[in-house]
C-alpha cells in the first residue's frame, strides 16, 4: 500500500509514537508573530527553560502594526507594548526578529515563503490559523495555540494526532476572471465551514497544478475555513523555480540532495484517502460571500439562498447572519454598493495579487465613494510593487498603496472599517465584526474586488475583463 | 511505554466530575472572533479575559448589556456552556479557551468542535463535550423548558446526563487527554520528559531544516 503525501511527511517527522498517546511531532520551522507568543514566552521563563532550537525560531510583527507611518511609534499604547514586548523577548531567547523598519517584515505566511524558509517535506508551526498557506509547497504546516507555541517554543516538537486524509480534486480549466481566490471560495461554499474538520487536505488536479506558487498559496491559505487542519498541494517544477535562488533555501550540493528528496514528495498511485472530492474548474464563476462565515458564498451573479431551501436548524443561524449582514435572504448581490474595498491579508497580499490589481485598474478611476486601501503583505512586497510602477497605477486609480501588515482583515491596528459599511475584501474571513465592529465583509478575488473599487458595487468582473 | 510525568504545573485545575446548569448559545459556527474579538487580543498575559466573553454579543457599543443575550439573563448560569454545530471555528487564537474559562466555565458541550479550539480547550483544562446533534437538541429543549436543568459530567465514565430525565450519553475524549485532565498534566511536561529522543531524531536527520 502506497502512502499519501502527508503521510510520507508525517511519518519521518514522529519522534515518539505511543500508544494511546498523541505523536510526539518534530518541528522543522516555527514562526511567531506578536499577538499569540507573549503568553508563551512567560511560559518558558516560569519554568526557566530556554527556546530549544533558536535557529528554527523565526519572528516578525504583523497583526497589530499599523500601515501608515512605519517610521513612527506606534500610537496605540495597547499594540505598541505588545509589539515591543516580541522585541524584548526574542532578544531574549535569541530569536531572529523581522520587525517593523526590517527589509523581511511582513505577514508570517507572506515572508516565509518569499524569504526561501518554507520548503517542501517540511513540518511548520506558528500561532495563526492560516499557516496552512505553507502547504503550498508540499509542506505540513498548520496554526497552534499558545499553549502548543509554548510546547514547540520547549521543545521543538508538538503533540498531535494523526488527522484524516482527503483528496479535493479540482479538473479541468478555469474560465476567464475566475481565479485561485473562486476556486477556494467555491470549495467552501459547497462543503461548509466546517465540511474538512479533522482532515488534512491534499489539493490536486489540473485546475491546481496549472496554478503558480502564490495561487496555490491562496488555496492553502483558506482551508481552515472550511475547518481542516491544514491543506497541501504536492511540489512540482512549479514549486522548485520558486523557491530556488531566494535568500534562505538551499544552494548548490545542498540545493541538488534537498531537490532529489522533494522529487519523492506525491501521493502514491495506489494511496488511500478517507475522503476524495472532486470538482470541475468550468463550473467555477467569481465567488462572493454574503454571510458571516467563509461558507456562505455564491457565485458572483447567483441570488443568496432563500429560507425555504434551508433545513429548520440551520434557519436561526442563517437569520442571524443575514440580518447582521443587511441582507434580504434570495435576493441578489450584484449592484449592491460597496463602501470599502480591502486589498491584502496574507490570503492575497503578494507580488502577483498587487501585479493582478494593477493590469486591471491600469487608466481606471476608482468610484469617487469608495476608500480602497492596498496592503502588501511585506516590505518585500511593498519594494518590488515600487520598482515595478505599480504604485503608480494606484495613486493614479485613487487607491492608497500602504505599509505592509496584516491590516483590516481583522482589524487590530487603526485599519477598521466603521459600523455598518459594506466592505469588499481580499481577506480570509467574513465573522461577524471581523473588520470592525458592525463592519460587514464580502470575501471575493482580488479581481473582483478591484472590479467593485472601480464601479463602486459588486461587479462580475467578467463583464470588464 | 513512557509513564506521564508526575510533576503537574497545573494539578489545582484538575477535573474528573461536574453537575451544574447550563448557558445555551443555539447558534451554529461560533467563530472565536466572537468568542473574543481581535481587538482584546492585545494583553500579554493569560487572565481576565472573560469579562470580554463575547463583547460584541453582549455589549452594545456604548458598552450597555444587550438584554437578549443569554450571558445578560440571569436565569441563565452555571459552569456549562452548550453552543450550536461547529462550535469554535475560525482563528487559533487561545484567547478563546482563556475567556471561557475565564468567565467561569469549565465544559462546553457542542455537536461538533473546531480541531484547534478543542486542543487550545483542553490545554486550558476546560472538557470540549461531543455529542450527536439529537442529543444537543434534546439538552437545548431542556434548558428551553427549564434553566434550571441541570447537568452531569462524568469525565472518568465518559458520560454526560441530563439529570431530571435521566438522558445520558456517552462521549469519546482521547486517552492521554483524559489523563491529563484528570490528574492536572500538561503537554510541556511530557514533552520535556522526551529531550534525549528528540535530541536522537535530530541527529539522524538527513536534511538540517
Amino acid at each position: 500500500m502506497g502512502k499519501t503525501l502527508f503521510d510520507k511527511i508525517w511519518d519521518s517527522h514522529v519522534v515518539v509514537s505511543q500508544a494511546g498517546f498523541p505523536d510526539a511531532v518534530y518541528i522543522n520551522t516555527h514562526f511567531i508573530h506578536e499577538v499569540t507568543s507573549p503568553q508563551a514566552f512567560d511560559g518558558l521563563r516560569k519554568r526557566g527553560i530556554p527556546v530549544f532550537r533558536t535557529a528554527k525560531t523565526r519572528a516578525t510583527a504583523d497583526h497589530n502594526v499599523p500601515t501608515i507611518d512605519q517610521h513612527l511609534p506606534i500610537k496605540e499604547a495597547l499594540s505598541r507594548k505588545q509589539v515591543e514586548m516580541l522585541t524584548t523577548n526574542t532578544s531574549e531567547f535569541g530569536v531572529e526578529l523581522y520587525g517593523l523598519g526590517h527589509p523581511y517584515q511582513g505577514i508570517v505566511h507572506v515572508i516565509g515563503p518569499e524569504l526561501g524558509i518554507t520548503l517542501p517535506g517540511m513540518t511548520i508551526v506558528c500561532g495563526d490559523s492560516h499557516t496552512s498557506t505553507h502547504g503550498a509547497f508540499g509542506a505540513i504546516a498548520f496554526g497552534i495555540g499558545t499553549s502548543e507555541v509554548e510546547q514547540v517554543l520547549a521543545t521543538q516538537c508538538i503533540l498531535q494526532y494523526r488527522p484524516k486524509r482527503m483528496k479535493i480534486e479540482v479538473n479541468g480549466k478555469l474560465k476567464k476572471g475566475v481565479v485561485s481566490k473562486d476556486i477556494i471560495l467555491y470549495i467552501i461554499s459547497k462543503i461548509s465551514a466546517s465540511g474538512a474538520t479533522g482532515y488534512f487536505v491534499e489539493y490536486a488536479g489540473e485546475a491546481i497544478r496549472s496554478l503558480s506558487m502564490e495561487a496555490r498559496m491562496t488555496i492553502c491559505n483558506m482551508s481552515i475555513e472550511m475547518g481542516a487542519r491544514g491543506g497541501l498541494i504536492a511540489p512540482d517544477a512549479t514549486t522548485f523555480e520558486y523557491i530556488k535562488g531566494r535568500e534562505f533555501a538551499p544552494k548548490g550540493a545542498d540545493w541538488d540532495k534537498a531537490l532529489a528528496y522533494w522529487e519523492t514528495l506525491y501521493t502514491d498511485t495506489d494511496a488511500n484517502f478517507d475522503v476524495v472530492l472532486t470538482f470541475d474548474a468550468a463550473d467555477i464563476e467569481p465567488m462572493i460571500t454574503y454571510g458571516t462565515n467563509p461558507g456562505m458564498g455564491i457565485g458572483v451573479t447567483q441570488h443568496i439562498p432563500s429560507l425555504d431551501s434551508l433545513d429548520e436548524k440551520e434557519k436561526p443561524s442563517f437569520k442571524k447572519s443575514l440580518e447582521y449582514m443587511g441582507l434580504e435572504a434570495g435576493s441578489e448581490l450584484l449592484g449592491k454598493k460597496v463602501d470599502y474595498v480591502f486589498i491584502g491579508s496574507c490570503t492575497n497580499s503578494r507580488i502577483e495579487d498587487l501585479r493582478m490589481v494593477a493590469d486591471f485598474v491600469k487608466g481606471k478611476k476608482k468610484a469617487d465613494d469608495v476608500v480602497v486601501w492596498i496592503v502588501p503583505g511585506s516590505k518585500q512586497v511593498e519594494a518590488q510593487a515600487k520598482k515595478e510602477g505599480i504604485d503608480k497605477i494606484f495613486e493614479e486609480a485613487g487607491f492608497n498603496l500602504r505599509q505592509p501588515g496584516c491590516s483590516a482583515c481583522l482589524g487590530m491596528n487603526e485599519d477598521k472599517v466603521p459600523a455598518g459599511m459594506y466592505c469588499i475584501s481580499t481577506s480570509n474571513r467574513n465573522f461577524e465584526g471581523r473588520q470592525g465592529p458592525n463592519a460587514r465583509t464580502f470575501l471575493a478575488s482580488p479581481l473582483s474586488a478591484a472590479a467593485a473599487a472601480i464601479t463602486g458595487k459588486v461587479t462580475d468582473v467578467r463583464e470588464l475583463v | 511505554m513512557k509513564d506521564l510525568p508526575r510533576k503537574a504545573i497545573n494539578m489545582s485545575k484538575n477535573f474528573q466530575h461536574l453537575v451544574s446548569t447550563a448557558v445555551p448559545i443555539a447558534i451554529e459556527n461560533i467563530d472565536t472572533d466572537q468568542i473574543i474579538p481581535a481587538r482584546f487580543l492585545k494583553a500579554t498575559t493569560r487572565d481576565g479575559f472573560g469579562e470580554n466573553l463575547f463583547r460584541d454579543w453582549r455589549f452594545e457599543s456604548n458598552n450597555e448589556p444587550k438584554k437578549d443575550f443569554v450571558l445578560n439573563n440571569p436565569i441563565y448560569k452555571g459552569e456549562i456552556l452548550v453552543g450550536g454545530k461547529n462550535f469554535g471555528c475560525g482563528s487559533s487564537r487561545e484567547h478563546a479557551a482563556w475567556a471561557i474559562g475565564d468567565y467561569g466555565f469549565k465544559v462546553v458541550i457542542s455537536s461538533f468542535f473546531a480541531d484547534i479550539f478543542k486542543n487550545n480547550a483542553l490545554n486550558n483544562f476546560i472538557l470540549p463535550i461531543q455529542v450527536t446533534d439529537e442529543f444537543l437538541d434534546k439538552i437545548f429543549s431542556a434548558i428551553e423548558k427549564d434553566p434550571a436543568t441541570q447537568l452531569e459530567v462524568d469525565l472518568e465514565k465518559q458520560s454526560l446526563k441530563i439529570t431530571a430525565s435521566g438522558e445520558e450519553a456517552h462521549f469519546d475524549i482521547n486517552p492521554y487527554k483524559k489523563a491529563c485532565l484528570i490528574n492536572g498534566y500538561d503537554d510541556i511536561d511530557y514533552l520535556l520528559s522526551l529531550r534525549k529522543e528528540i535530541e536522537t531524531y535530530e541527529a539522524g536527520r538527513e536534511f538540517n531544516f
